[in-house]
């Protein structure tokens, strides 16, 4: 832009300039006066939500029996701890933090169902939850009938776009794209065998997978999928030893995973000499602690947050977290997007001066985050988060060591043009 | 029908329950409960469906399904099929890349209504499928195997494997079926929207009504020549055999019948909940599906609507307060009612409080005539 | 479908699918043995199979962490130890479960069906509770990792040679059991006539409970094998039931080698399919054959002719 300095504009420009440093003196006032004595709850609330003076109440909705008890754990935690962090900092517009939390026990209705209690029984101002993408389509009908706020925290296959859900992670293209420009770039692939478990996520993020390489003018040499659970991956090795892609693009979830790994190794592909080299965008840290270090050494991830970022921001919330879950304890992609959940809500019913569920997701746009682990992250008009795609490599230990993370935030969008 | 047949088929403690089951239902709980805990004792009751006809099936007919989650599913199905091209109609899609077919097709770059999808732009069809899809499975199931004189263990395990062949199927084919997130975000029925709550509020009526319908039907069933022949079948079989009734066939119709009421109960359960998905037809809702008639009495057809009841509905508030211990208390509940109460609820009622009650009002009735004799004999005394 | 490959590669292919096979044909003999003796020969139904197994696999996890920690120089035999107690523990849980359990419902097999389901829900949960939602890793000592290269596409995975190892050594310890010892009669004589068994003086109670705790010790050492191949979580048993129970169904319940034959069938058959085919299709297929063939032949591959 070409920048040409007269008289008017100079002035209109420090007249905005005035006007801005007005508008953000008002509102440090505000925030002060606020820290001081809450506003009324009348004010605040004019929907019948359940705010008290001095309380405000939310709901977290995970499963904790069952089997996808074993994944959605880590975001429990992450969201208590959250909350906590915040009741510390005085709460949400002078108020204590309180959760009601329900258990989803890994079955969809009983998801919906829970979150129908929420909504309509505690009236509460926000849900933190869901998992699986079949559990957020079960509570979605729920949530726009009744008006209520969901934070999503798992990396998903995008394809939706609801003003009732703020996804906290990466919907399919966040995760897909940078990821594999970089092997292509640094690792000068050519090839790729795609893989996955067979659901919606790892078929709709192949595809993407698949167009996007299509479109580099590389060639995919296979693409498979196996049911949710299977552990017998010995053919599917074969076919890539004989295909000899050079990249094994593996969406493997759950259990499987441990069985697809273990069999990898035991078959000689060693990962750590890159021939084939691994690119799997579903396995973080937690995985990796059943799978075992040893046995994935040397893969690739593709993920926005690793437990080993460098950054005083992460130091600072792993340690709280270890503090409070154990010493033992890892955290994963999921669990640092679990935990944006309750901070993002809390700056957006701040920056709207109220826990109306409208006014919040009018306020929620442009909300920004500089204390997120994973750095920096903005909520887009699609509700998705603009974030930063990073590669981790695997080590013996179960940490990824960062080798490569996107310059600029990427965006997020969830209807991809010309991916699907 | 004349009265005494009504009678033979509906004896007056039968008609009892059944009263009271009515009033329980479709009075009491509607009167006691705000919309949200009616519309989740609607879920509950779909459940009964199945439980019913597992009671026939297995109770009278010895046959365990392991596969009642299949039927369950494929009416619920059918149902979520008719209901999700309604809501996918052209402007309400218009910003898929094909318009008019469901988002889930939309997404796996199918460009085309399949030809299965068809008919189930017509609800008589929808209706009728609802029906007759399950019961022709279950045909080709019962027939297969009954024909053969496979039963017991057998017939419960290959039962299970086609509740996992299934689920399998359902979820590989996301395209056609939703996958594992299966269909949602249905919305109207025939332009009568069923997500408000009046809409619950009648869906539960009409829920309770094809209850009460299926209890008659099974009544009926139980009471009838038929109905003895399968106990008979269930105790010694090859004397059933020899006396010259073909056994399979009677295995074949009460195992239709009991996937019949499974599929309403799945229809229901869509219109009820708003979606379906494969995670009604594997392996562990199925066997669910048997506890709920194991706690009712699998001898007991009202039984097995109070088993749907209690479980799910100690299900919901156990795990509301108690979610770690949902699982001891489920498993505890399957061995205590094999091991202890074998006969569930129902036994429990007819062996302890039933009699109990009897004495009460037996008692209660000679007090009230001993004292009316006292009062006569003193009146007289005082005469 | 074979044009894409040179005729050196079609070679290969059917030299590792075949290897390939034979290890799913261990897993499936392993998985299935227990089951058979249990399920076969006694006609209860054991739900909590898996449960039993995964049991075996938190043995060797324990273990693991144990030799890790204190006994670092004998890490590399640990395994043997772990296969060993998982045997013990399996066992032992097995035959209280027959005490408390099992022996009031041998008259009612498919209620011993819904007990055992129970079972396996509290087994489940108490790993939960014990060791954690999430699954645990394993470790294994360096020797059972890697593989043996025989040419540069075909590589024989060592752990895959162990668990054909350890199948061959169970069944054939089985086989000699049931078939060569004085117990293995004993059990055979229970099975075929219990009241002219226990006529002639042997004790049928024991008989059933040791047969019982047999059958869960192998089930506990097929657990210990698989956390080389597979994931040891809380419900992880609950992936192998269904297969489990169709190999011994699709043998024929009363013969160990139609359990032996019909694994062999179903694995063979699953891994040519899974080449040719994508890995779901492949199952549905293999699953909608065995379940065909079972509603033609339904007394199974190898039927015995018994009176019950």
């Amino acid at each position: 832009m070409r920048f040409i300095p007269t008289l008017p504009t100079a002035a209109r420009a420090s007249r905005r300039k005035f006007i801005c440093w007005l508008a953000s003196f008002s509102a440090s006032i505000l925030f002060t006066s606020s820290s001081f004595a809450a506003p009324a709850t009348s004010e605040v609330n004019t929907t019948g939500l359940a705010v008290t003076d001095d309380t405000v109440t939310v709901g977290i909705l995970h499963s904790v029996t069952g089997t996808m008890a074993i994944s959605e754990t880590g975001s429990v935690q992450a969201e208590k701890l959250a909350i906590k962090q915040i009741n510390d900092m005085g709460g949400v517009l002078g108020r204590k933090i309180e959760y009601i939390q329900e258990d989803g026990a890994s079955d969809w209705p009983t998801f919906a169902e829970k979150a129908k209690k929420l909504l309509v029984n505690d009236k509460v101002a926000s849900v933190f939850g869901c998992w699986t993408s079949a559990s957020r389509k079960a509570v979605l009908p729920v949530f726009e009938q009744y008006n209520g706020m969901l934070y999503y925290p798992t990396f998903y296959e995008g394809l939706e776009q609801s003003p009732n859900v703020i996804y906290t992670g990466q919907e399919a293209t966040q995760q897909i794209l940078a990821g594999i420009d970089w092997v292509v770039e640094e690792k000068g692939a050519k090839s790729f065998y795609l893989l996955g478990s067979d659901y919606i996520w790892p078929r709709t993020s192949n595809k993407i997978a698949r167009k996007h390489i299509e479109k580099l003018g590389l060639k995919v040499v296979g693409e498979e999928y196996y049911p949710l659970g299977h552990t017998q991956f010995n053919s599917v090795i074969n076919k890539i030893k004989l295909r000899k892609p050079d990249v094994i693009y593996a969406i493997v979830v759950g259990g499987s995973n441990v069985a697809f790994y273990k069999q990898l190794k035991a078959a000689g592909i060693d990962m750590t000499k890159e021939k084939p080299l691994l690119l799997t965008i579903s396995v973080t840290e937690d995985e990796i602690r059943g799978i075992g270090g040893e046995n994935i050494e040397g893969a690739y991830a593709a993920m926005k947050y690793f437990q080993s970022l460098d950054n005083e921001n992460n130091k600072s919330f792993v340690k709280a977290f270890k503090e409070m879950w154990g010493e033992d304890i890892v955290v994963g992609d999921v669990t640092q997007a679990a935990y944006l959940g309750p901070w993002l809500w809390k700056a957006a019913v701040e920056k709207a001066g109220s826990f109306d569920i409208d006014k919040v997701r009018a306020a929620s746009p442009g909300i920004e985050l500089t204390t997120a682990p994973e750095g920096y992250v903005r909520i887009h008009e699609n509700h998705h988060l603009w974030s930063k795609t990073r590669i981790g490599r695997a080590k013996t230990d179960g940490q990824y060591e960062v080798v490569y993370e996107t310059e600029e935030l990427m965006e997020p969008d969830p209807f991809p043009k010309g991916y699907q | 029908m004349s009265t005494n047949d009504i009678r033979a088929y509906m004896p007056k403690g039968d008609l009892i329950s059944l009263l009271i089951l009515a009033v329980l239902i479709l009075v009491v709980f509607p009167l006691s409960m705000d919309i949200f805990r009616l519309n989740l004792v609607g879920k509950y009751l779909t459940y009964a469906f199945v439980a019913i006809g597992l009671v026939l099936c297995w109770g009278y007919g010895g046959i365990l399904s392991l596969g009642q989650g299949v039927f369950f599913g494929l009416g619920g199905y059918c149902m979520a099929m008719f209901l999700k091209l309604e809501a996918s109609s052209p402007e309400a899609t218009k910003i898929q890349s094909t318009p008019g077919i469901p988002d889930f097709m939309d997404w796996n770059q199918i460009t085309e209504l399949p030809w299965f999808w068809e008919p189930f732009y017509s609800f008589p069809f929808t209706i009728l499928a609802v029906l007759i899809v399950p019961t022709i499975f279950a045909y080709i199931i019962g027939a297969a195997m009954f024909k053969r004189r496979v039963g017991g263990v057998y017939f419960a395990i290959i039962t299970q494997a086609v509740a996992s062949i299934l689920t399998v199927l359902i979820i590989g084919q996301q395209g056609y079926t939703g996958g594992v997130n299966g269909i949602t975000d249905l919305r109207t029925l025939l332009g009568w929207d069923i997500r408000t709550d009046s809409a619950k509020f009648i869906l539960y009526f009409v829920n309770a009504g094809l209850l009460i319908g299926c209890l008659l039907i099974a009544q009926y069933i139980r009471k009838s020549k038929l109905g003895r022949l399968l106990v008979a079948m269930r105790e010694r079989e090859d004397r059933v055999r020899f006396s010259g009734y073909d056994v399979s066939d009677f295995k074949i119709f009460v195992f239709c019948i009991g996937a019949m009421f499974s599929a309403i109960g799945g229809a229901m359960f869509t219109l009820q909940v708003g979606f379906m998905s494969p995670s009604f037809v594997g392996i562990v809702p199925s066997i669910e599906m048997v506890i709920f008639c194991a706690v009712g009495g699998r001898l007991s057809i009202f039984g097995a609507v109070y088993g749907a009841l209690l479980v799910n509905w100690s299900k919901t508030t156990f795990s509301e307060s108690f979610p770690e211990l949902w699982l001891f208390a489920m498993g505890a509940l399957f061995i205590g009612v094999v091991m202890a109460f074998p006969s569930g609820l129902a036994g429990l009622y007819k062996q302890h409080i039933g009699p109990r009650i009897r004495n009460t009002l037996a008692t209660i009735r000679r007090d009230y005539l001993a004292s009316r004799a006292n009062a006569k004999s003193q009146s007289f005394a005082t005469d | 479908m074979f044009s894409d490959y040179t005729s050196t590669e079609l070679v290969s292919i059917f030299a590792m699918q075949g290897f390939a096979g034979l290890i799913l044909f261990s897993v499936f003999v392993l998985m299935a043995l227990g089951l058979a003796i249990i399920f076969g020969q006694m006609g209860v139904i054991n739900m909590a199979h898996g449960e039993f197994m995964i049991l075996g696999a938190y043995v060797t996890y324990l273990l693991s962490n144990l030799f890790e920690t204190h006994m670092p120089a004998l890490f590399s035999i640990y395994f043997f130890v772990a296969m060993i107690v998982a045997f013990f523990a399996a066992g032992a849980l097995g035959a209280l479960v027959e005490w408390g359990l099992i022996r009031h419902l041998y008259r009612r097999p498919l209620d011993t069906l819904l007990a055992t389901w129970g079972l396996s829900l509290i087994l489940q949960q108490t790993y939960r509770t014990v060791f954690g939602a999430r699954e645990v890793g394993v470790s294994l000592p360096d020797w059972l990792m890697g593989s043996i290269p025989l040419t540069d596409i075909i590589e024989i995975p060592i752990n895959g040679l162990f668990v054909m190892g350890l199948t061959l050594t169970i069944a054939v310890s089985v086989y000699f059991l049931m078939f060569k010892s004085r117990w293995g009669g004993q059990v055979r004589a229970v099975v075929q006539n219990r009241p002219m068994a226990g006529a002639v003086g042997i004790n049928t109670e024991k008989t059933d409970r040791i047969t019982f705790a047999l059958g869960c010790g192998i089930a506990g050492v097929a657990g210990s094998a698989f956390t080389m191949i597979g994931s040891t979580g809380p419900s992880s048993g609950q992936l192998y039931i269904v297969d489990t129970f169709l190999v011994v169904v699709f043998g024929g319940a009363q013969s160990l080698l139609g359990t032996i034959a019909s694994a062999f069938t179903i694995s063979q058959a699953q891994s040519t399919m899974e080449f040719f085919l994508s890995g779901s299709m492949a199952k549905v297929l293999t699953l909608l054959t065995v379940v065909g063939i079972l509603m033609l032949r339904p007394q199974g591959l190898f039927a015995l002719k018994i009176r019950h």
